[in-house]
């Protein structure tokens, strides 16, 4: 699912500065379970606003909302009541629904009070790592199952590179594995190395053209 | 909550001791208001940032002894949600120090009264 | 005088080469100090790329000014900076110039390096760019399109034969191999049993390549703990650290001279690989005693 991770309070701070009535709104799908923009974290922020700006003398009203899927133009709309009595919106979902929010209300300021940074799966509680690039051309049946976009901090797609760490850790951060280290090791333990031991040519970077569009045909 | 200690108190616990200190006639500072909880696993990062955004001069919250807790794990919550609301507020620019965890027993009248009493006396000297 | 490194690859018993790596700024004073230093002394220079994801002065600029001076040059190329086209039309270019060599890296991370906020693009890695100078010595491009004038390049690549797991590196060793490669300079190598192990996977694979073994003096403790750290493919091992710490104050130098130098005797002696390429990073200047002190000048 999407990750995102909410922005340093000064930037946050920064970008409602002018503002005295706010709507924070957020999203009860991913950002909530990752523990960044859903009722329960749209609730703290707006407690942490009206601190902060209580003690810096420029008194700020929130509203807050949590809506099912921030990304849903439908339940957007919901919003519309509380969106048509503040000056500003402060989104704590991700990308995509801060700017479906921002579409809908076309006419007031929306704020990002989180980045969006990956697609990931929890490896323990509260812990997400990022698994999947969102390339448009999925590799994953020739490596066993792990993404070498992204596991591999270079993207490579005849990996590893020179610089992996001992023990196979990575050499940008050696709190990661090496992705084709783990490639290695799943596919060894399933007697297919020989997937690994093919020649990959370029990859098709234009698989994807930003920004990406796709027609679904409901089944 | 206007420069009030709000004290979030275990029932099991420390709820029990600040009734005892009470009977007892000790002497508590004059803004203490006591909350009675289930379990200091109860209380919720919100509550303690919304205590100190209407008025409360610090939020305790205050349970049973390590490893005693009746719901085996609440007041080790409550330390953790303690610690990360101190965080969450030093972020703003308001001192984490005001909110704080501590532990006790039923049958402990006196430590009661000194942690909220050293509480106050910590209040004092900040507002000087 | 420069001769053809491709052949100094095949009629040579033991061939040397070293890295100059370029300065940061447009004044090329230095590289040409090194130039004049080493042209000699060496089968050929090998120009480092934006190295460590350090902006430098580019590779193709100082081999050029390698090439004025009658020396023999060994392109680095990685695939951090530039995509697929700009790779093919700097490789043009550099053929065009008199470049003939070719050594074919994925590149450190933008991490190690100072702009470190800087976009990496990996378009492409080592394999990938091995077969691309196949192609363009084919006459061709990438998408199959004829060249107007080809390219005939020895190609070159590096292999790291201390990684830990070393399996998977093998993996891709034998990938380059096969895609064919005329030459190997290793990442540094302390440990020649490594050495050993390495060459006879390579062997096993590919007779004919070229392997050189490379040399990255230590200076001292500290620095190999750093270095073990921080720089990509190197590892230190504990008893050359203790060796180097138990050296006299002030012969750090001399020991990290000294230590390259008897590695790269024994290799020769007993017949380990086909020669040793030199990293002096910053000391290009003292390149000469440990030819020296190896018994090659």
């Amino acid at each position: 699912m999407i990750v995102a991770e909410r922005k340093p309070m000064e930037e946050i701070l920064q970008m409602i500065a002018p503002y005295k009535k706010v709507l924070l709104a957020g999203c009860a799908t991913c950002v909530a379970i990752c523990w960044t923009g859903g009722e329960k974290e749209v609730g703290i922020l707006a407690s942490q606003l009206r601190l902060a700006r209580g003690k810096e003398g420029s008194k700020i009203d929130t509203v807050e909302a949590t809506v099912e899927r921030q990304c849903e133009k439908e339940m957007v709309e919901e919003l519309r009541d509380k969106v048509k009595g503040v000056e500003a919106v402060l989104s704590l979902a991700c990308g995509a629904g801060i700017q479906t929010l921002a579409e809908v209300f076309e006419d007031k300021p929306v704020f990002p009070a989180v980045n969006t940074t990956f697609l990931g799966s929890p490896e323990g509680e509260g812990v997400w790592l990022e698994n999947c690039g969102a390339c448009g051309d999925c590799f994953l049946d020739r490596t066993g199952g792990i993404c070498p976009m992204v596991r591999c901090a270079k993207g490579i797609l005849n990996g590893p590179c020179g610089g992996t760490r001992k023990g196979g850790k990575c050499e940008i951060d050696p709190d990661k594995d090496c992705g084709w280290v783990l490639i290695y090791r799943r596919l060894e333990k399933q007697g297919r190395l020989d997937l690994m031991r093919k020649y990959y040519p370029p990859k098709n970077f234009r698989a994807v053209k930003r920004p990406g569009k796709m027609k679904a045909i409901k089944a | 909550m206007n420069g009030e200690i709000i004290a979030f108190c275990c029932e099991h616990s420390a709820y029990a001791a600040a009734d005892a200190a009470g009977k007892q006639g000790l002497h508590s500072p004059e803004k203490l208001r006591v909350i009675r909880v289930p379990c200091a696993g109860r209380v919720d990062i919100i509550h303690m940032l919304k205590a100190l955004e209407e008025g409360a001069a610090a939020v305790l919250v205050l349970g049973c002894e390590d490893g005693l807790c009746q719901h085996l794990t609440g007041n080790v919550r409550a330390k953790e949600r303690v610690k990360y609301s101190g965080m969450l507020l030093t972020e703003v620019g308001i001192d984490g120090g005001r909110v704080g965890m501590f532990n006790l027993a039923a049958n402990a009248p006196h430590k009661f009264i000194k942690i909220v009493n050293e509480v106050n006396e910590r209040i004092k000297e900040r507002e000087r | 005088m420069a001769r053809d490194f491709r052949e100094t690859l095949k009629t040579k018993d033991f061939v040397v080469t070293a890295e100059a790596a370029p300065i940061k700024g447009s004044s090329v004073e230095r590289s040409l100090e090194h130039i004049e230093l080493l042209k000699d002394k060496v089968d050929a220079l090998n120009v480092t790329d934006n190295q460590s994801s350090v902006m430098r002065y580019p590779s193709v600029g100082v081999c050029l000014l390698i090439k004025e001076h009658g020396g023999e040059a060994v392109l680095q190329v990685t695939c951090r900076d530039r995509n697929r086209l700009a790779i093919q039309a700097d490789l043009l270019f550099a053929w065009s110039r008199g470049v003939r060599n070719v050594l074919c890296l994925t590149g450190d991370s933008i991490d190690v390096g100072d702009h470190k906020e800087a976009k990496p693009v990996f378009d492409l890695e080592s394999v990938q760019l091995i077969h691309l100078v196949h192609t363009l010595n084919s006459g061709k491009d990438m998408t199959g399109n004829e060249l107007s004038g080809g390219t005939d390049f020895c190609i070159g690549t590096t292999a790291t034969p201390s990684a830990d797991p070393i399996e998977p590196q093998l993996v891709k060793v034998q990938k380059k191999l096969e895609a064919g490669v005329d030459f190997i300079q290793t990442q540094a190598v302390y440990d020649l049993d490594e050495l050993k192990r390495f060459m006879e996977f390579v062997r096993k694979h590919d007779q004919k390549v070229k392997v050189l073994l490379g040399i990255v003096p230590v200076i001292g403790a500290k620095m190999a703990q750093y270095m073990n750290e921080n720089v990509p493919g190197i590892f230190v091992p504990q008893y050359i650290i203790d060796e180097l710490a138990q050296a006299p104050k002030g012969t750090g130098i001399n020991k990290g001279i000294e230590i390259a130098a008897r590695l790269i005797r024994k290799a020769k002696e007993d017949k380990l690989c086909d020669g040793a390429h030199i990293m002096f990073i910053g000391k290009e200047e003292r390149v000469p005693e440990i030819l020296e002190a190896a018994g090659l000048l």
